[in-house]
């Protein structure tokens, strides 16, 4: 019947006998037979039909399977999952903002929910039914014989097993012999079907199970160390394109650098940078202690300063230049090694000239990036302006106010 | 045509056997093992997979060049890949409602049809599967839809109807498939049992993984069947409820409405069985089951297909109704321009095959016609395709500002992605036609009159709908 039975064997003349196997026509006589064989007080033995039978549970003293249970803790298992999976990564570990709705809210987590319990059930169902009937079941004595084939087709079969404690060769047989069968045969144990399976598939089997195991272990390796290469990436995602980038290797020229000089003598347009009071804060080689010419203070220049300085200084330097930023304070409660940005009110920096002032904000200091990338030389003047404005907001003289000034100051 | 049919046709002709149930075996089992199908197969399988390598080129295409290949643009950007992804979704409910609703109301007639419409289901959302893979653009990294852990400590958004639909139709899929196969393992033991070959005893053998027809298998088996049934029933309601909530989550007119669930099952159970008798009125013909799967069977589904297009007709009229009843300009201005808008055609090819042509099933003469049976089938999977396609491209190519109109003109390639899912399809089915128990072997034996004991000490059985078999 199965794949394994076809080579004849020599040890299965003589081998002793599994079982009784009665034939019946139809499912009554099946029945009639079973409601005998319960009453009998056998426990090892079995019918096998083409389709379920109406009625051979109770006629067999079949319990009911307790599949339901389990099904049931996998259908529970599965929305326990749904819930924790849903909760845990939308709103403990990376909690989503959705259009200002709570990170927490359950009527938009039931779909999934209801899938997952019904995806465990159903495969609970699927897989709790096979394991519990033994399935895969690759060879079984019955198989050896001819006649068995008819099970799934149009026969209904009746075995006793001799294991049962109550077989008795003669007594069992006269019994089903009672229930007048179409045949009644002897099942020998089958000798033969262990011995077939080929040690060459079991060797390829492991074999193969261990190279499956190569490419999870290289995932394993590659989550827990690092690596200066690139991420592989099998279809090349944006970040890789057929051109030339900054510090790629290029053949063509004979230094290797695929970023090129500007032509001798040349300059592009707006990058005349020849102006050192304008650009570099400098006036003959030392620090500017007057604005450039080009920049000339006024309240319109002194608001566009106190603006730019909200942007680009205050998330570290704090609104009053204390030092005391949002991303200091951020930073120090993190306690990731940060050095807290400079307080601009402090002596040496309210001493400076207004080009090292100008130079600092231009190149950065220390830990502070240069910021002459991203802000034009006339806003960094006019940040420099509103510095001045600020310092002296802490380091006033009573001297240099108006009269109308100090009278209202009292 | 003849020499296609009857006289090479090793399946036509009375079926072997001494009972009826050995006739049932054999009727069913001899299409599976037929050393050589008729030409009418492979013409047909050409064709199938003709249409299949295009469907394969296009989607290559599309995956090289990008999405710009199909017509999806601004504003219409879901155009036909999500119509035929709610299509080919749609189709696959009939397969679950008759494999586990029917079971549940205790309807034996569905034995004669359930196997082929759970394969049609299982093949139509591997359809539908690869339309929302393809659409993301990127195809090659669907798995950023999964809550799979990652370097960038990144999760996916799981109040989302998309991601709805990723659990939705995958434990669809995976609950469809156990169902299927489950079903199958006992005619596969048939097979296996009847097989000549050592190959086909071999692969049958694995596939049947050793089922004997044991009764305390068949026990569990039966329980198992059963709880599958009750968990499937849910989920097939569920599944076109998620898929509808892609649209009524929005807020774009047409799509925001609350009755899209229903009448998106209704729909979808409409389509279905339009699907499933369009594919059971040839096999039937072709592969001689004409004993399995009787007139009587059709006529049945006829009357499901009369029933749900009424319920999808009287969506169609409530949408309208609701659109005026809201007060609100924009769901009116929607519903007028559906009907009398730039795609009038399609809506009124849609209310044509969907409404009125159905409405031919309330004669008996109609339902019992094969030919009928047919040409309404392939008219109604017609009217459900353009209903996605109203549903889809009307909504988006007219919302709230005319600044933002437009129109939807597909692609070669969209007609070429179509088309070929159908090949896709019916490449599957032929396949399946050809190797696989195309009727439940089992279940039709189950529910024959012969298989009631009418002693033993048990209870009444239900006689009625024993399949006659000649």
């Amino acid at each position: 019947m199965s794949e394994m039975h076809h080579k004849k064997p020599e040890s299965q003349e003589d081998a002793p006998l599994f079982g009784l196997l009665a034939e019946y026509n139809t499912p009554s006589e099946l029945i009639l037979a079973s409601q005998k064989v319960r009453d009998a007080g056998f426990t090892r033995w079995d019918t096998f039909t083409p389709f379920p039978v109406h009625g051979i549970d109770r006629a067999m003293g079949i319990k009911m399977t307790r599949l339901p249970w389990l099904v049931l803790g996998a259908a529970l298992a599965g929305l326990s999952l749904a819930i924790w999976l849903q909760w845990w990564t939308n709103a403990v570990d990376y909690p989503w903002i959705i259009s200002g709705k709570p990170f927490w809210s359950l009527p938009a987590n039931v779909p999934i929910m209801f899938e997952l319990t019904v995806l465990f059930a159903g495969i609970t169902a699927m897989v709790g039914m096979l394991v519990m009937n033994g399935l895969p079941e690759p060879a079984h004595p019955l198989d050896l014989k001819r006649r068995f084939a008819r099970a799934t087709d149009d026969k209904f079969f009746l075995l006793v097993e001799t294991r049962d404690p109550r077989f008795d060769e003669v007594l069992t047989r006269s019994l089903l012999e009672k229930s007048h069968p179409a045949a009644l045969e002897d099942v020998p144990e089958d000798r033969t079907t262990s011995a077939q399976i080929p040690t060459g598939l079991i060797y390829g089997l492991i074999v193969l199970t261990a190279i499956a195991v190569v490419p999870f272990a290289l995932f394993a390796k590659a989550r827990t160390t690092k690596s200066r290469n690139t991420r592989i990436h099998a279809i090349a995602d944006m970040d890789s394109q057929p051109k030339f980038k900054t510090q790629r290797e290029n053949l063509i020229f004979a230094d290797g650098r695929s970023m090129r000089d500007p032509v001798a003598g040349t300059v592009a347009q707006g990058q005349l940078r020849d102006d050192d009071a304008l650009y570099l804060g400098k006036v003959n080689g030392a620090w500017a202690r007057t604005f450039p010419s080009q920049v000339t203070p006024t309240a319109e220049l002194m608001d566009r300063g106190e603006q730019r300085f909200g942007i680009y200084c205050a998330p570290c330097h704090g609104q009053s230049g204390e030092g005391d930023g949002m991303v200091h304070l951020r930073a120090s409660k993190l306690g990731q090694g940060w050095v807290q940005p400079s307080n601009i009110h402090q002596q040496y920096i309210r001493e400076q000239p207004v080009g090292q002032l100008f130079n600092t904000i231009t190149h950065g200091i220390r830990s502070m990036p240069a910021y002459g990338p991203q802000i034009s030389a006339e806003d960094r003047w006019a940040i420099v302006l509103y510095l001045r404005a600020l310092e002296k907001s802490r380091a006033a003289n009573l001297g240099e106010l108006t009269a109308e000034q100090r009278q209202n100051l009292k | 045509m003849a020499t296609l049919w009857s006289e090479t046709n090793p399946y036509l002709g009375a079926p072997k056997g001494d009972t009826d149930f050995a006739r049932i075996t054999d009727n069913v089992a001899r299409v599976a093992e037929a050393a050589k199908p008729p030409m009418g197969w492979y013409i047909a399988f050409a064709i199938a997979l003709t249409m299949l390598t295009g469907f394969g080129a296009s989607l290559a295409w599309v995956s090289w060049t990008g999405i710009g290949a199909w017509g999806n643009m601004h504003p219409v950007a879901w155009g036909f890949p999500i119509v035929n992804f709610v299509f080919w979704v749609g189709i696959g409910h009939a397969g679950t409602l008759i494999s586990a609703i029917l079971f549940l109301l205790r309807q034996t007639w569905r034995t004669a049809i359930n196997r082929f419409a759970e394969a049609m289901t299982i093949f139509a959302v591997i359809c539908a599967g690869v339309f929302p893979g393809v659409h993301i653009g990127r195809p090659w990294m669907p798995y950023y839809m999964f809550p799979i852990p990652n370097q960038m400590n990144m999760w996916p958004q799981f109040r989302s109807p998309l991601e709805w639909d990723i659990f939705a139709v995958g434990t669809y899929f995976t609950i469809s498939l156990l169902f299927w196969f489950m079903g199958m393992i006992p005619d596969f033991a048939t097979l296996r049992d009847r097989a000549t070959t050592t190959p086909r005893r071999l692969i049958y053998g694995i596939v049947a993984m050793g089922w004997r027809g044991s009764s305390r298998q068949w026990h569990r088996y039966e329980r198992a069947y059963l709880l599958l049934a009750a968990l499937a029933t849910p989920l097939v309601l569920s599944v076109h409820s998620v898929v509808s909530f892609d649209f009524a989550t929005s807020q774009a007119p047409g799509w925001h409405t609350t009755i899209f669930p229903p009448y998106f099952v209704a729909g979808a159970i409409f389509g279905g069985f339009a699907m499933v008798v369009t594919l059971a009125v040839p096999a039937r013909q072709f592969f001689g089951l004409k004993r399995l799967i009787e007139i009587r069977h059709l006529e049945l589904m006829n009357k499901v297909i009369l029933a749900t297009g009424m319920m999808v007709g009287y969506a169609y009229g409530m949408e309208f109704f609701i659109a005026w009843y809201s007060g609100n300009p924009y769901e009116v201005f929607v519903f007028v321009n559906r009907a009398f808008g730039p795609y009038a055609w399609a809506y009124w090819t849609m209310i044509a095959c969907n409404v009125l042509i159905p409405q031919l099933h309330w004669f008996q003469k109609v339902r019992t016609n094969v030919w009928c049976t047919l040409a309404i089938g392939v008219v109604i999977n017609v009217g459900m395709w353009f209903e996605r396609f109203v549903i889809i491209c009307t909504s988006m190519s007219r919302d709230f500002m005319p600044a933002n109109w437009g129109y939807f003109v597909p692609s070669t390639i969209d007609y070429l992605t179509l088309g070929g899912s159908f090949g896709l399809f019916f490449t599957l089915f032929l396949l399946f036609c050809r190797f696989l128990p195309m009727v439940a072997i089992a279940e039709v034996k189950g529910a024959h009159r012969d298989a009631h004991a009418n002693h033993g000490g048990h209870g009444g059985h239900d006689h009625s709908h024993a399949p006659e078999t000649a």
